[in-house]
């Protein structure tokens, strides 16, 4: 995008998603927001600051603390015309709701053979890095890709999430908007000021090589950058740095062309191994682009442990050092 | 609690009008209007035990005994209006336009059973217990906020009420003041397990007491007590002053589903008694008997004519076409995504390798 024609600012990802609210709330009178201390307070990490006083109690709501309440009711307000956007504070608190995900939102469109959708987005903070007590960290996206009936998308950055939610608020099936927590204030990108699109199920290259395909997501895709920028110094080694942005449905065209070129890759995420999205991405290159392949796929990921207490955060995130010994494994194979 | 949430009556079970005020809003048009229906529902729903039997539907859920509670409840509301029944509110559904044929369809495996005629707002069954309060509140305060003076009713039972969504619900419905009417059938059971092994409290009338919920509780084999209880409710959260919780004390005769034996749980001796007692349909027979209104024409002619719409209801949906392979992928997204086009096509190879 030209930024000589198009208005642009400088935003904070967390400024992004807010940016992506007001535009849509302004633009579609049917959009509301519900949540807890959304309101007044602007959301505990202040997602929403200001949306109150200007969009009014009625369209930007304070409920009651009640998970499945607040995703049940969306339901409903949903399959009768609204566009809610849900804010779970933690997706550590979404479990309460898991029910209503699980049995309502994702099946309501197949049960009634499409008379009722559930045109919803569920908006929750997610992973390690702010120092918050136990459960608030927990990265399990995996438990959503899972589920038939919903999108799940995670931006890492202020352009793609601004994009992004405007393309889930227009998207007629539920989605699961991600937000890594350590993402949200950690760096400004230029963001247009207009109404744009980032499509669900797109990819985003960061980065070209030659060698190696690393695919990641959310909070890993600053640190995969760097750990792949220290490893390029040192050895001579081309990556290609893949941010996939939508875990379901996976960018098929984008990963397998890049697997293709390079005939090695490796997946690195924050959530634990077992039934992690790497899995995902593993089973669609080997549909893909078995015989392309040049070495073991590698993955980096969490451990299969509950996302631990802050003090051991560190220890559990995927570190440069495994970053670059997975790439090299593979490139050395 | 017992005494201030009295049951409600308008007809004794022996048939006669418990308060004079009651006459002057019961016309016999309507009492035969209602027996109608719950005569409709009933041996349909006798049919549908006999049909499991025979092995031509799946597993089949009773309602005998609370056609009352359904159907005095569902004609309390106007078009436009929004039900969220459970499992066993056919009787209720029924009486709210869903079809005979595609009620028979659900029980036939088929998704054609969850879809309502075009303008009637009739939820999919709520299956997970409880949740579905929580669609009708939203859908309610979605009716507010879309400036209607439209309502939603939904069904749960006495269980329900021990899981958190019925508390959300009712406090969502009480912060949002949402135009809802709960709805509550207490069979006394809930599979196996009694009411007193459930819940503390004698009623569940009083837990909208702490909701600040205006509630009541009432006879529900009293189609009357019923229907009133529910345009009185309907009344107060069209003119917007939110929800009401009703408690309907009624009895299902049968098991929980025809995969369950209340013989294990129960002296079944209760349900005969009752058949002879408090049957919602033997009391208002006995009320048009009081009034000289009951014709054994009438009740015949009643009998062959909802006999042979189950027949035509029954043919349809055995003659309905077979399921496409392609209604398992239909309508999981709006657009299917590339996984479940893949998944599709594969399906599709391998079905047409075989049939090679
Ligand atoms: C969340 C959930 N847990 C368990 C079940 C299994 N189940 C089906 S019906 C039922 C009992 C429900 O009792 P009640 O709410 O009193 O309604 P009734 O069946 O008597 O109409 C149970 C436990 C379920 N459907 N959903």
């Amino acid at each position: 995008m030209s930024t000589t024609d198009v208005k642009t600012k400088k935003l904070t990802m967390i400024e992004g998603v807010r940016e992506a609210m007001r535009l849509m709330l302004k633009e579609n009178d049917d959009i509301l927001i519900l949540g807890e201390d959304v309101g007044k307070n602007g959301g505990v990490f202040r997602a929403t600051e200001g949306l109150y006083e200007e969009f009014g109690e009625d369209r930007v709501i304070d409920t009651p603390l009640a998970e499945s309440g607040i995703i049940g009711n969306s339901i409903g307000l949903a399959v009768n015309g609204f566009r809610p956007i849900v804010e779970i504070q933690f997706l550590g608190f979404i479990y309460p709701a898991f029910n209503q995900l699980m049995t309502h939102a994702t099946r309501l469109r197949q049960r009634s053979m499409g008379r009722y959708t559930v045109p919803l987005v569920v908006r929750a903070p997610y992973g390690v890095g702010v120092r918050a007590p136990e459960i608030h960290s927990d990265s399990v996206e995996g438990l959503f890709t899972h589920m038939p009936g919903i999108k799940v998308v995670v931006p890492s950055n202020a352009y793609d999430a601004k994009g992004l939610l405007i393309s889930s608020l227009e998207d007629p099936d539920p989605v699961l908007f991600l937000e890594p927590l350590r993402c949200y204030r950690s760096s400004r990108t230029e963001v247009p000021d207009e109404k744009y699109y980032i499509d669900i199920g797109k990819s985003s290259v960061l980065k070209t090589g030659e060698d190696i395909s690393v695919f990641t997501w959310g909070a890993m895709v600053q640190d995969t950058l760097k750990a792949v920028k220290e490893l390029e110094k040192t050895r001579n080694i081309s990556c290609e740095v893949i941010d996939l942005r939508t875990l379901y449905p996976l960018d098929k065209n984008t990963i397998s062309s890049s697997v293709q070129k390079t005939g090695r890759a490796a997946i690195v995420h924050e959530a634990p191994a077992t039934g992690g999205v790497s899995n995902d991405v593993i089973s669609l290159i080997n549909d893909t682009s078995f015989l392309y392949l040049r070495a073991p796929i590698q993955r980096v990921t969490g451990f299969d442990t509950p996302v631990p207490v802050y003090s051991l955060e560190q220890e559990y995130l995927p570190s440069a050092a495994k970053i670059q010994a997975a790439i090299e494994r593979a490139v050395d194979f | 609690m017992l005494d201030q949430f009295p049951i409600q009556q308008v007809i004794h079970q022996d048939g006669h009008i418990t308060d004079e005020k009651y006459k002057e809003k019961i016309s016999i048009d309507k009492t035969k209007d209602l027996y109608y229906k719950m005569l409709r529902a009933r041996l349909l729903d006798k049919k549908c035990v006999n049909l499991q039997r025979q092995g031509r539907i799946g597993t089949y859920v009773p309602y005998e005994g609370q056609e009352a509670a359904q159907i005095g409840s569902a004609c309390a509301l106007d078009e436009g209006d929004w039900m969220f029944p459970t499992y066993r509110d056919h009787a209720a559904t029924l009486t709210f336009g869903f079809s005979m044929r595609n009620l028979l369809l659900n029980w036939r495996g088929r998704y054609e059973g969850n879809v309502p005629p075009e303008g009637i707002h009739i939820f999919p069954p709520g299956i997970p217990i409880a949740s579905q309060l929580l669609h009708a509140t939203g859908a309610a305060w979605a009716e507010k906020k879309h400036g209607t003076d439209r309502v939603s009713l939904v069904y749960f039972g006495d269980g329900a009420t021990s899981e958190g969504d019925f508390h959300e619900a009712l406090n969502f419905g009480s912060v949002f003041d949402t135009p809802t009417i709960f709805f509550n059938q207490n069979n006394g059971y809930a599979i196996s397990v009694p009411m007193e092994k459930q819940m503390k409290s004698k009623t569940i009338a009083q837990k909208g007491l702490g909701y600040n919920i205006p509630s009541v509780r009432i006879d529900g084999n009293d189609v009357f007590a019923v229907y009133f209880a529910t345009q009185e409710a309907v009344e107060r959260a069209r003119a917007g002053n939110g929800p009401t919780l009703i408690e309907a004390v009624t009895w299902r005769y049968g098991a929980h589903t025809t995969a369950d034996d209340a013989s294990m749980y129960r002296d079944q001796k209760e349900s005969e008694i009752r058949r002879q007692t408090t049957d919602p349909l033997l009391r208002i027979e006995r009320f048009l008997k009081a009034q000289s209104a009951w014709e054994e024409a009438w009740i015949n002619e009643l009998e062959s004519s909802i006999m042979s719409e189950i027949e035509t209801a029954l043919e349809e949906m055995e003659s309905y076409p077979d399921h496409e392979f392609a209604h398992l992928f239909d309508h999981v997204y709006d657009q299917p995504t590339w996984t479940i086009q893949d998944q599709v096509n594969e399906h599709l190879a391998i079905k047409r390798r075989q049939t090679q």
